[in-house]
């Protein structure tokens, strides 16, 4: 009996051949996609260290690295990384749900020019504009600050993300407008009906805008080349460069850094799946 | 449903009704653009003032406060300099390679891990996990396994299957593919999980109907699964194409250009121009024609996708 499961219906092919060819281009895969990462996991606990390779196997367990990575300033960058992902996606969180409370909730003039903004800003992405970002951050128009070399400028220019907006204002579509209704009958003000009834029904999208958010902070790369000049200020992505060619320590702190600026994200990922899935799936067909 | 119907067509509270018409609307529109204020601030601040002073600098030439007008020039200078030209074609190079090896790998590999059990979902997961690691510990990860020596990591699998070892980034003629090579790793399970996601949605009783047929499993894929996969690969494609193009995190960490310029991308050159040698002119007319690729490519594969659909 055939079933009709998946295009190639390979679940269905039973026996001993067919059995081996799957376990064989599986495990494959899981080899090529990990085996990096692994390595990187491995090597950086490792005692001996060939700068030119990974040791896929453990050769001796050694904290060494993450010592040392203590006097190349490794956990100010990291410091540094989690200052601007804590506070950029708390801003861009809030942000995008008082912005999609408006877009989906509201009518007024203009409303359809804002989409369109929204929609804009994904085709600007930092890598366009890097250069007059450099100079606009330098000396803000209007307010004259300079946010060169500061935690604003890290924070600020990620706080709006037409992504989180779109993914939230279609999820916040859904919810019954008749809740909030009830609500303000019985008296409860714009902000208080956001809060104690919108967004609690919104905890499913907040966790896709949530780890999305919080991926693409961490990722950052140009921006923070561009706004921190200083080591001190350095975020850990951009910091590694700096880790690399060190004759005394070799290639162990690099890996230790590395390793450290792995695992938020895919601590991240694991924990919020489902989520991740849901907005990789609307935000690939919603373009 | 019923009691909560009937509020919302209740006529307003008798206390209120005599403001509440002429002020409601109003008032409506104020919530609305207060709740969007910080979005459009932002946006404004870090998209768009940005964006109008790139394209004015554009034109400009730009020496330390001074800036004369200078029209096209710096357009010119970008189409017609060697570095420039060369940095266009290696990003589009770059852009295609890494587009046309993620789709076809992530295709592939869609089909053979499509299916409910459950350690199909763990090979998937596993995959994925290029997709969440940080860019920049990526390429410092395949920087260290494209060691050119035979020791390298990657020359040592090579040695496995007998090849020589090869240069990887160390050489001119192989840097540009050794990045291309590490962006299809990362951008291959992006792929396939959204193919996998379009997979879901062909229809089972096709399957079923073509195997009353008699049809194979190559001429189920060809006529059934392949076109409905049509829009989601047209997706992929412009996004994959996109992101190719503006590629600059994989080439800063990975050669910074090198060896010899032969990995030089465009906006690493715009970002050596712009930074190093404050030529911000012309850097700035680099990303405004980065900006403009963009928009063709996405508006040229639309019209595609519609006339395909008509």
């Amino acid at each position: 009996m055939m079933r009709f499961d998946s295009a190639l219906g390979l679940e269905a092919r039973r026996g001993p051949v067919a059995t081996a060819v799957k376990v064989v281009v599986y495990a494959g895969m899981v080899l090529v996609f990990t085996g990096p990462l692994i390595g990187l996991l491995v090597s950086a606990f490792s005692r001996t260290l060939d700068p030119t390779s990974f040791s896929l196997w453990p050769d001796g367990f050694t904290l060494d690295n993450f010592v040392q990575a203590a006097d190349k300033n490794v956990y100010r960058y990291l410091l540094n990384s989690f200052v601007v992902v804590g506070f950029g996606l708390l801003l861009q969180m809030l942000v995008s749900v008082f912005a999609a409370y408006s877009l989906s909730r509201k009518k007024f003039r203009g409303m359809a020019v804002v989409m369109l903004i929204m929609l804009a800003t994904m085709m600007l992405p930092e890598e366009i504009i890097a250069i007059p970002l450099s100079l606009v951050l330098a000396d803000l128009p209007l307010l004259h600050a300079d946010l060169i070399g500061t935690y604003a400028g890290m924070i600020l220019p990620v706080g709006a993300w037409g992504f989180s907006i779109l993914v939230m204002t279609e999820f916040m579509k859904e919810v019954p407008v008749e809740l909030e209704e009830a609500a303000r009958i019985d008296g409860a003000g714009e902000l208080r009906t956001f809060f104690t009834i919108i967004l609690p029904l919104c905890r499913p999208a907040l966790g896709v805008i949530g780890v999305f958010g919080f991926t693409m902070i961490w990722d950052q790369y140009l921006l923070p080349l561009i706004v921190a000049p200083e080591p001190g200020m350095w975020t850990l992505p951009i910091a590694l460069r700096s880790l690399r060619s060190d004759e005394e320590v070799g290639i162990g702190v690099l890996l230790a850094a590395s390793l450290l600026a792995l695992l938020p994200s895919i601590i991240a990922f694991l924990a919020f799946q489902r989520q991740f899935m849901r907005g990789l799936t609307s935000g690939a067909v919603k373009g | 449903m019923g009691p909560s119907v009937t509020l919302t067509q209740a006529p307003p509270a008798p206390a209120t009704s005599r403001r509440r018409p002429r002020r409601a609307p109003r008032r409506g529109t104020l919530v609305a653009w207060a709740f969007l204020a910080p979005a459009l601030l932002l946006f404004l601040y870090f998209k768009f003032i940005p964006m109008a002073t790139g394209l004015v600098m554009s034109f400009q030439e730009i020496r330390y406060l001074d800036s004369t007008w200078v029209g096209l020039d710096n357009y010119r200078t970008i189409l017609t300099d060697e570095a420039f030209t060369a940095a266009i074609r290696h990003s589009v190079v770059l852009a295609l390679g890494t587009t046309a090896g993620s789709l076809v790998l992530g295709l592939v590999l869609a089909l053979l891990i499509e299916g409910p059990a459950r350690y199909l979902w763990f090979v998937r997961t596993a995959a994925f996990l290029p997709v969440v690691t940080t860019m920049a510990v990526v390429a410092e990860v395949w920087r260290i396994m494209y060691h050119p020596g035979d020791t390298g990591m990657v020359n040592s699998i090579l040695g496995w299957f007998g090849a020589d070892p090869q240069p990887f980034l160390a050489s001119e003629h192989s840097s540009l593919l050794s990045i291309m090579g590490m962006s299809v790793w990362r951008g291959t399970p992006y792929d396939m999980m959204i193919f996998l996601a379009g997979l879901v949605g062909v229809d089972r009783t096709l399957y079923e109907a073509a195997a009353v047929d008699g049809a194979t499993t190559w001429k189920r894929l060809r006529h059934i699964t392949l076109p409905a996969l049509r829009p989601v690969f047209w997706i992929l494609f412009t996004l994959a194409a996109i992101r190719g193009l503006r590629v600059f995190v994989e080439v800063y960490v990975l050669t910074n250009g090198g060896p010899n310029g032969s990995s030089e991308v465009l906006m690493t050159l715009v970002y050596k121009l712009g930074f190093q040698k404050g030529e911000l002119g012309v850097a700035s007319a680099g990303g405004i024609l980065l900006f403009l690729a963009t928009l063709l490519l996405t508006v040229l594969v639309q019209v595609m996708r519609r006339r395909q659909a008509a």
